[in-house]
């Protein structure tokens, strides 16, 4: 249905394989089936990821971008979610076509992610020591010793103070920011090749969080990971990231560079959203507001689902889909006029 | 400068903490609101803004009375709040009200729209006539964008959104004088924030209500506050315009809050001042002697642990700032030159 | 479905708004009418086929208590002596104007009225009960949960001094105690309201419990703190606010609760301080069925049919209410 194309990214090599991107998803579809209907949660989302760039996936709540991470990592509960179609390739190979128990190898060593909230993450009743250490122990052969030396070693990694004392100390007696570090720590623990972070930042205060996001940019750097940034924090992701890809209705609608997107968004979604939300540099006047609620999953709009809320919606947008299509500098829009947007 | 109408002098609140089966004993105090002094003035929107802990929400639960505080005075037109009897105290209701944060817990789930926002008139039969509140819950429907032909839907039949508007009409229902918002828009969509501020906004204009804004989002207050209070463990530690708050604070706590606050402008990486504050928020039952601020400040001194410093305004600060080296810094706007 | 998913049928434009284009209809949306939480219930439980099922049984057993001439045309109390313990009579079943389906009872009763006619007794005790223990624990719970302090504590300490007490255990001490002195032909109301206040006196601490617990989180959400905002009084906090939305819980633990009176009623009855011949309930009838269980076990049997199946439908009606009005699973 729509042809995403990949723009020239340099190919990665590795032992022996060979693949155009660390991570790829293609063409993704699942639905959500349940007692009042069927909803399209996803539909056609296509992403790839390199080692060491940060793609941040935008979208607001029902947008789909919570469950493409739960359905990368392979943790969709299913019933009620299925996989209706689609790829996910990591390092070539195809995830969805995997067994469950090389789908579960993949996860944790190469594929891990982090939540939005460390408290429920964590399991309460066993020490932070203990859970990083049983890491060790079962995906390495570790004892329990060595486990606890290299649980200390990467709870120092995620710098957190006297990190050799507090292995010991349960998730409740943390901060909700040393929390965080925690979950990160267990996060990186296998040395992935990709982090997922969903809302990683969302619960935390806002000094917090800077400190959070400054952690995961190092992390990133010394380990040359590749991070999807789930959020819907236009700040956040102006600050750290690489390229964006911004999702509505369980589509992408847009994706480009970070400079590209915010200096020019080619799609009315993106383009309504930054004029949107209040700047701390600015006092404006009256905020300009996107009309209407996000969709009904279960009854999608026609043709461009944004158009009911779309300043620009012309008739074919009530007919016709529009394709996620290539523009000049290495971007896409799915939008009719996506043109006309990117020119001006 | 319009006329001040609430006017909160040293307002404390102090949680006691208690240990002890049978009978419990008092071991020591949660200081959430220590001394806390502003104004509010007719038509303007105070926004309050902190992290956790600061003690803000707890402000806004002792201004309502729904907590009673320690020691302080609050007065509203003249007449000390804290000190009313019951009725009088009732009565006040319909000058202060209150809009809360979680739209889906603001709302009883059991009643419908129209009882919801028509209660506070069966609260306060002497606001409307029986036979006039319908039609006033209609209009107040209507005033806050929603259908009046759905006076008599539950909320979980509406967005996120739409219960915050919701929640608005039923604190607009008696013509307050003060809208207490305590992150009204926090729980809420991006696209849905705008929205609901706008609104805010507007009923502002056409009521001539008093905003008392709390929230954490430093963007928003900024765009609709005309003052905002910086809060840190109990305490206020710089008020001023938004400009002066904004553009140009003295405090090192908010000057530090602003620096991590993300703006939506990725040209301005590596471009603004950051400061990364080291450590964790101390513990309200136990805050540090002095100013509240100097375990993390990178400035603190001597005299900042044996003397704490006043709200005032101070040399180089022309707007009041309880610290005793404040100076400007601009931390909002790209200031290195690469 | 959560409400993120939901759109409303016309998100309106404000009258000043200067936002290009008139309010759209975004979706027709599901909740065209109100729907309230009870009507929600009431709809998520007509679906379910365990609900249908056990509410059919106890129509029927309620049925079968209020109106026992409707299914037997048999006095129970008459006595043959000359068909003692005589079999069930298969060829019978079906059929109108005969007896002895169920067989008959040492005194020649026919056991299959009899356990009509038992109905009654062991419905009636299970549901005045429940009635009772829901009322005053509910009453309790509410005051204890919503005024706290030393109110609170007062009343949670009384409650535990009963809920030590093990439920057939006490009543056997309450009911030897009292039952003793109403000597000579007790009726069978006074007999059975002992029992009920017996079962009452020792149940209600588990429904005050609930209640408490369910109030105290109520009455930290939100609304409540705006409705106090707003300046109402306790009273309408209290039955506006907190005792609609905390009630849940009680009836779901009641509703199940039904079913273990039905059968401790039965158990009082069995053991012989409850009911007694001549008033026929389950229980008394599997007690007297006991000796016979080698020689005519059809005396125990089809009365402790009847009593597990009653049980058991109160049960699965309440797991069905629960399901139905938990909100999580919504």
């Amino acid at each position: 249905m729509t042809d995403l194309l990949v723009t020239g990214e340099p190919a990665s090599q590795a032992a022996g394989a060979s693949y155009a991107h660390l991570l790829e998803v293609e063409d993704l579809r699942v639905e959500f089936r349940t007692l009042d209907g069927v909803a399209k949660v996803i539909n056609g989302v296509s992403l790839h990821l390199d080692a060491g760039e940060t793609l941040a996936v935008l979208g607001e709540s029902g947008s789909g971008k919570s469950v493409t991470a739960q359905a990368i990592m392979g943790i969709l509960d299913s019933p009620p979610a299925f996989i209706t179609g689609g790829a996910i390739r990591f390092k070539g190979s195809d995830l969805l076509k995997m067994s469950r128990e090389e789908r579960r190898l993949v996860r944790g060593e190469g594929i891990a992610m982090i939540f939005q909230d460390a408290l429920s993450a964590l399991n309460p009743v066993f020490t932070v020591g203990f859970q990083i250490a049983e890491l060790f122990r079962k995906r390495r052969g570790m004892s329990r010793a060595d486990g606890m030396r290299r649980a200390a070693e990467l709870l120092d990694q995620v710098r957190i103070p006297n990190a050799k004392g507090r292995v010991k100390a349960y998730p409740h007696e943390f901060s909700g920011g040393m929390r965080q570090r925690v979950m990160i720590a267990m996060a990186l623990a296998l040395d992935p090749e990709v982090l997922i972070a969903d809302e990683p930042t969302t619960a935390l205060d806002v000094t917090v969080q800077a400190q959070i996001m400054e952690l995961l940019a190092e992390l990133r750097r010394e380990r040359n990971m590749g991070l999807i940034l789930i959020t819907h924090d236009l700040g956040v992701v102006a600050d750290v990231a690489d390229r964006i890809s911004v999702m509505y209705a369980g589509r992408i609608v847009e994706e480009a560079g970070v400079y590209d997107l915010y200096r020019k968004p080619s799609h009315p979604y993106t383009l309504a959203l930054l004029n949107s939300i209040p700047r701390l540099d600015l006092k404006g006047q009256r905020l300009n507001t996107i009309k209407g609620l996000p969709p009904n999953l279960l009854r999608i709009p026609p043709g461009c689902a944004f158009h009911p809320r779309c300043s620009m919606a012309q008739e074919i947008c009530q007919r016709e889909l529009p394709p996620l299509r290539e523009l000049p500098g290495g971007r896409t829009s799915a939008c009719h006029f996506a043109e006309e947007l990117n020119r001006e | 400068m319009s006329e001040v109408i609430l006017e909160v002098r040293d307002l404390v609140k102090y949680f006691p903490i208690r240990t002890g089966v049978v009978f419990k004993r008092t071991v020591g105090h949660i200081k959430a609101v220590d001394k806390v002094s502003f104004d509010l003035h007719k038509r303007e929107t105070l926004g309050v803004v902190g992290e956790s802990g600061c003690g803000k929400s707890t402000l806004a639960k002792v201004l309502m009375n729904l907590e009673p505080a320690t020691s302080g005075s609050v007065r509203y037109r003249g007449k000390d709040v804290l000190k009313m009897s019951a009725a009088e105290q009732r009565r006040l209701r319909r000058n202060i009200q209150l809009v809360m944060q979680d739209p889906y817990t603001s709302l009883n789930p059991r009643m419908t729209v129209g009882d919801i926002v028509g209660e506070p008139f069966e609260i306060h039969p002497e606001v409307a006539p029986k036979g006039d509140r319908r039609k006033k819950v209609r209009e107040l429907l209507d005033v806050v964008g929603l259908n009046p032909e759905h006076i008599n839907r539950y909320p979980h039949q509406f967005s996120g959104g739409q219960r915050q508007r919701i929640g608005i009409a039923r604190a607009l229902a008696l013509r307050p004088e003060i809208i207490i918002c305590d992150e009204p828009v926090s729980a809420l969509d991006v696209s849905i924030q705008a929205q609901v501020i706008n609104l805010l906004e507007e009923l502002q204009d056409e009521f001539g209500l008093s905003y008392i804004f709390i929230a954490h989002d430093l963007s928003v207050v900024r765009h609709i506050a005309d003052r905002v209070a910086v809060m840190y463990l109990g305490k206020i530690v710089e008020i001023g315009t938004d400009s002066e708050i904004y553009d140009r604070p003295t405090h090192p706590y908010t000057q530090a809050l602003l620096s991590a606050v993300p703006v939506p402008d990725p040209t301005l990486r590596g471009q603004r001042d950051q400061i990364v504050l080291e450590g964790d928020v101390p513990s309200p039952a136990n805050p540090p002697s002095g100013c509240r601020f100097r375990t993390r400040c990178w400035k603190a001194k001597d005299i900042c642990a044996t003397e704490e410093p006043a709200l005032v305004v101070r040399e180089k600060s022309e707007h009041p700032s309880a610290c005793h080296f404040a100076e400007v810094r601009d931390v909002v706007h790209a200031t290195s030159t690469n | 479905m959560s409400n993120s998913m939901m759109s409303d049928t016309q998100a309106k434009a404000l009258p000043h708004a200067t936002e290009t284009g008139a309010a759209t209809v975004v979706d027709a949306a599901k909740s065209d009418r109100p729907r309230s939480l009870g009507s929600d219930a009431w709809r998520e439980l007509r679906r379910r086929p365990l609900f249908i099922a056990s509410l059919v049984l106890i129509l029927l057993f309620v049925v079968m208590a209020a109106f026992p001439q409707l299914f037997t045309s048999v006095d129970p109390t008459y006595a043959d002596l000359n068909r003692n313990l005589q079999p069930p009579k298969w060829e019978n079943w079906f059929k109108f104007g005969v007896d002895g389906q169920f067989g008959y009872d040492i005194l020649g009763r026919d056991v299959y009225a009899r356990t009509i006619y038992g109905a009654r007794a062991s419905i009636i005790v299970g549901l005045v009960t429940v009635l009772g223990t829901t009322v005053l624990g509910g009453f309790v719970g509410l005051v204890a949960g919503y005024f706290g302090g030393w109110l609170d504590s007062l009343m949670s300490r009384f409650a535990d001094i009963f809920l030590g007490v093990p439920l057939v255990l006490g009543s056997l001490l309450i009911l030897s105690t009292f039952a003793s002195r109403a000597h000579d032909n007790p009726s069978a109301f006074k007999i059975a309201s002992l029992v009920i206040i017996a079962l009452v006196a020792l149940g209600w601490p588990v429904f005050a419990r609930i209640m408490r617990s369910s109030v105290i989180s109520t009455k930290q959400l939100d609304y409540v703190a705006a409705a106090r905002a707003l300046g109402a009084r306790p009273s309408r906090i209290i039955f506006r606010h907190v005792l609609p939305n905390a009630v849940a819980p009680l009836i779901v633990v009641a509703t199940i609760s039904i079913g273990s009176y039905i059968g401790a009623e039965a158990t009082l009855s069995f053991l012989g301080v409850g009911l007694q011949d001549p008033v026929v309930s389950w229980g008394v009838m599997i007690s007297g069925g006991i000796t016979y269980r080698e020689v005519a076990p059809h005396m125990m049997l089809f009365p402790g049919a009847f009593l597990t199946i009653a049980v058991l439908s109160f049960v699965m009606l309440g797991d069905a209410v629960r399901d139905a009005l938990d909100p999580k699973l919504r």
